[in-house]
C-alpha cells in the first residue's frame, strides 16, 4: 500500500467527517431546527473518500442530490456548507441553494444535483474542457444506480468513450433508487458492465472498502490523466439511513440493513485494517473524532448566528449585471 | 343520497385513479416509485395491490423514456397514466411531450391520438428548494395540443382527474403538493367527473375580479377575508383548466368589476397571468377601470432560503388588490 501515515489520517478524517457531518444534520433536521430535502451518504463515505483522495483542486467532480459527502471529501470547506443548509448568507450560495445545490468553484465542485442523472454530462464536458485547456485535470461524476438509467448516462458514455475524454464515472450503487430495488428495473447485474456498450473500460469496487476503491479509482484516475480515456467504476454500496430524512424505510428488510450496518461498516473497516496493519495508533483516530465533532458543533454554531441572504439577494444572480 | 368521504386530496385522486381503473381496463399506471410503494406522495397506494403489477407498475429513473413509452402505449390502444414525481423532474421528457405527445393528432391528420395523462405535483411552499418547487403550466400551456388542469381541493382534484381521464386529449394535469394533505373536504365517494375548461367562481363580488389556481387559490382566500374586513367585495375564481381556458367566465365577471388581478407562483414573464390580462382587455377593455395587474412570483429561479418572499403572500395579494382598486 502506497498511503503514508498522514495520507491514511487524512483519509479517516475525510471519512469521519463525512459520517459525523450527516448525523448531525439529521439531528438537525429531525429537531426540527434545519429544513429543506436532506439525503444522507451514512453508509456510502468510502466511495467519495476513497476516489476524492487521488484529486486536487484542478480536478472537476460532479455531485447528486446525496452530494454532502463529496462535497467533504473534494474539499469544500464545512462551515460553509453547514451554513449553506441552513440557508445563511455564508453559505457556499450565499444560502440560495441547499442541501442540493452545494457548489463551490475553489475546489472544482460543480455542485450537487437536484436533478437524477444532470451531473454525468457535466462532468464530460468539463473533462472535455480540461483536455482542450491542457491543464492536467480530470472530471469525476459520482451519480447512482437509479441515474443509470437515464438517457443523459448513456449519451455521455458514448461521447466519453469515443473523444477519450478524462473523465471518470463513478456509479455508487447503493441496491436501491429511492424506494425501488435496483434489480427491479435494471437487468444487468453489474451496472459496470453497461460500459461495454460504449467500448468503455470498467471496474467494479467494493464500496465499503476504502483501501479497494481507493486503489481501482487511483487506476481510473491515472489513465484518465494520461490520455488513455474513461472508465466506468461501478462501486458496490448501501445506504445506511433512509432515502432521505423522514424516510419510514417500510420498503426494505430491517435484517438486510442490519447485515450491512453491523458487518459492512466502512469506518469499522478501515479502523480495523489499519490498526491491524499497525499503520496508525488508535488514539490517532479517538483523536481525529475529537477534533472533526469540535469543528462541527463551531460549524453549526457560527451558521445559526449568520444571517439569512438579504431581500435584494432574490434577484440578484439571475443575469451578470447583478440584478433581473 | 350518494355516500360522501372526508377526503384529501392525495385521498381524493388515489379514489378518481381507483374508480377509472376498474371502469377502463386499459388503464395502466406508471412511473417512479407508484407500484409497489404507492408514489412518493402516496397518490397510487393500494392500486398494485388490486390492479396488479402489469396494470400498475414501477419504471426505471428515466423520464424521457417513461413519457416517451406512454405514448407508444396510448398509439397502441392502451390508457396510461403517467406519474412525474415532481413536475420539476418533468424536463428530461419536455422533447416527448412537446414534439410527440402535443403533436401527434394534428401531425398524423387525426389517425393518431395517444391519450396519455401526466399526472405530477407541482409548486413550491414546502422548503423543496429550486427543483422541488416550480410551477411549470405556462410552458405547457404554450404548446398547443396539451391540456393542462390544475385543481385547488380535494372534489376539484377527483372530478377534474375522472373529466381529464375521459377526455381525448393529453392531459398535463398539476397537482399542488403544498396541499396535498391540508386542503380537506366532503367528497362524493362514487364516480363523477367535473367539466374540463370551465372556470369556477368561488365567491360572488363587486370591486375586482380575482384569478388564481392551485395552492394560490387558498391564498387568495386568505387575501379575500382581509379585503373584506377593509371594506372591499373581492370576487375570486379558481381556473382551474389552464389550457384551453375559460375567457368568457373572466370577461364576464371583468365587465362587471371594470378590474381584474391574477396570481401565480410563476415568474412573472411569459407567466401564464401574461395570457389572461392580454386576452381579457381586448375582449372587457370599454369596462375596465384600472390596470389589469400580476401578483406572482419573481424573475428568478425558485429560492430556497427566500421563499415565503418569492411566493405571493396574502398580504401581498391584498395591497395589490387595494392598489388596484383605489387606482
Ligand atoms: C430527473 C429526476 N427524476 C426523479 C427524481 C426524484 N429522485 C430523487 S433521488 C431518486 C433516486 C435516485 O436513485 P439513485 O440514482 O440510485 O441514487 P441514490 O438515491 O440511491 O443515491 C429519485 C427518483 C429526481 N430528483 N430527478
Ligand atoms: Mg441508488
Amino acid at each position: 500500500m502506497d498511503l503514508t501515515r498522514e495520507e491514511l489520517l487524512e483519509a479517516y478524517r475525510t471519512l469521519r467527517m463525512i459520517r459525523a457531518f450527516e448525523e448531525k444534520l439529521n439531528e438537525l433536521v429531525t429537531a426540527g431546527k434545519m429544513g429543506g430535502f436532506l439525503h444522507l451518504y451514512i453508509g456510502e463515505e468510502a466511495v467519495a473518500t476513497g476516489v476524492c483522495s487521488h484529486l486536487g483542486v484542478r480536478d472537476w467532480v460532479a455531485s447528486t442530490h446525496r452530494g454532502h459527502g463529496h462535497c467533504i471529501a473534494k474539499g469544500v470547506d464545512i462551515r460553509a456548507m453547514m451554513a449553506e443548509l441552513f440557508g445563511r448568507a455564508t453559505g457556499t450560495s450565499r444560502g440560495k441553494g441547499g442541501s442540493m445545490h452545494i457548489a463551490d468553484v475553489q475546489q472544482g465542485m460543480l455542485g450537487a444535483n437536484g436533478i437524477v442523472g444532470a451531473g454525468i454530462p457535466l462532468a464530460t464536458g468539463a473533462a472535455l474542457s480540461a483536455k482542450l485547456k491542457g491543464t492536467g485535470g480530470v472530471a469525476v461524476a459520482f451519480f447512482g444506480d437509479g441515474a443509470t438509467n437515464q438517457g443523459q448516462f448513456h449519451e455521455s458514455l458514448n461521447m466519453a468513450a469515443n473523444w477519450k475524454l478524462p473523465v471518470v464515472y463513478v456509479v455508487e450503487n447503493n441496491g436501491y433508487g429511492e424506494f425501488t430495488p435496483t434489480d427491479f428495473v435494471v437487468p444487468v447485474k453489474d451496472i459496470a458492465t453497461r460500459a461495454g456498450s460504449y467500448a468503455m473500460r470498467s471496474e467494479i469496487a467494493d464500496g465499503m472498502d476504502f483501501f479497494d476503491v481507493y486503489e481501482k479509482a487511483g487506476e481510473a484516475i491515472r489513465r484518465a490523466r494520461a490520455g488513455e480515456g474513461p472508465t466506468l467504476l461501478e462501486c458496490k454500496t448501501y445506504r445506511f439511513a433512509g432515502h432521505f430524512v423522514g424516510d419510514p424505510l417500510a420498503y426494505r428488510a430491517k435484517e438486510e440493513a442490519e447485515d450491512w450496518i453491523q458487518n459492512r461498516d466502512p469506518l469499522a473497516r478501515f479502523e480495523g485494517q489499519v490498526l491491524e496493519a499497525a499503520l496508525v495508533e488508535a488514539d490517532d483516530l479517538r483523536r481525529i473524532d475529537h477534533d472533526v465533532e469540535e469543528e462541527l458543533a463551531a460549524a453549526v454554531v457560527d451558521a445559526e448566528a449568520a444571517p439569512p441572504p438579504g431581500l435584494e439577494e432574490l434577484l440578484t444572480d439571475v443575469y451578470a449585471r447583478g440584478e433581473s | 343520497m350518494a355516500e360522501t368521504g372526508s377526503l384529501n386530496m392525495i385521498q381524493a385522486l388515489g379514489n378518481a385513479l381507483d374508480h377509472y381503473m376498474e371502469r377502463d381496463e386499459m388503464a395502466v399506471v406508471l412511473g417512479e416509485d407508484v407500484g409497489a410503494f404507492g408514489g412518493v406522495f402516496r397518490v397510487t397506494a393500494g392500486l398494485q395491490e388490486k390492479y396488479g403489477a402489469e396494470r400498475v407498475f414501477d419504471t426505471p429513473l428515466a423520464e424521457a423514456g417513461i413519457v416517451g413509452m406512454a405514448i407508444g402505449m396510448g398509439l397502441g390502444g392502451l390508457r396510461p397514466i403517467v406519474e412525474i414525481q415532481f413536475a420539476d423532474f418533468i424536463f428530461p421528457a419536455f422533447d416527448q411531450i412537446v414534439n410527440e405527445l402535443a403533436k401527434y393528432r394534428y401531425r398524423s391528420g387525426g389517425q393518431y391520438a395517444p391519450r396519455v395523462l401526466i399526472r405530477t405535483p407541482y409548486g413550491g411552499g414546502i422548503r423543496g428548494g429550486h427543483y422541488h418547487s416550480q410551477s411549470p403550466e405556462a410552458y405547457f400551456a404554450h404548446t398547443p395540443g396539451l391540456r393542462v388542469v390544475v385543481p385547488s381541493g380535494p372534489y376539484e382534484a377527483k372530478g377534474l382527474l375522472l373529466g381529464a381521464l375521459e377526455c381525448a386529449d393529453p392531459v398535463i394535469f398539476l397537482e399542488p403538493k403544498r396541499i396535498y394533505r391540508s386542503a380537506k373536504g366532503e367528497i362524493p365517494l362514487d364516480y363523477y367527473t367535473l367539466p374540463l375548461e370551465r372556470a369556477r367562481l368561488v365567491k360572488k363580488g363587486e370591486d375586482i375580479t380575482l384569478v388564481a389556481w392551485g395552492a394560490m387559490l387558498h391564498t387568495c382566500q386568505e387575501a379575500v377575508a382581509l379585503a373584506e374586513g377593509e371594506g372591499y367585495d373581492v370576487e375570486l375564481i379558481d381556473l382551474q383548466s389552464i389550457a384551453p381556458y375559460d375567457l368568457h367566465t373572466l370577461v364576464r365577471s371583468v365587465t362587471k368589476t371594470g378590474r381584474m388581478a391574477v396570481v401565480h407562483e410563476a415568474p412573472m414573464t411569459c407567466g401564464f397571468g401574461a395570457e389572461l390580462v392580454a386576452a381579457v382587455q381586448a375582449e372587457a377593455f370599454d369596462h375596465l377601470r384600472a390596470p389589469l395587474l400580476r401578483i406572482t412570483g419573481f424573475d428568478t429561479p425558485f429560492p430556497y432560503s427566500l421563499e415565503d418572499h418569492y411566493l405571493p403572500s396574502a398580504e401581498r395579494i391584498l395591497r395589490g388588490l387595494v392598489e388596484t382598486i383605489e387606482y
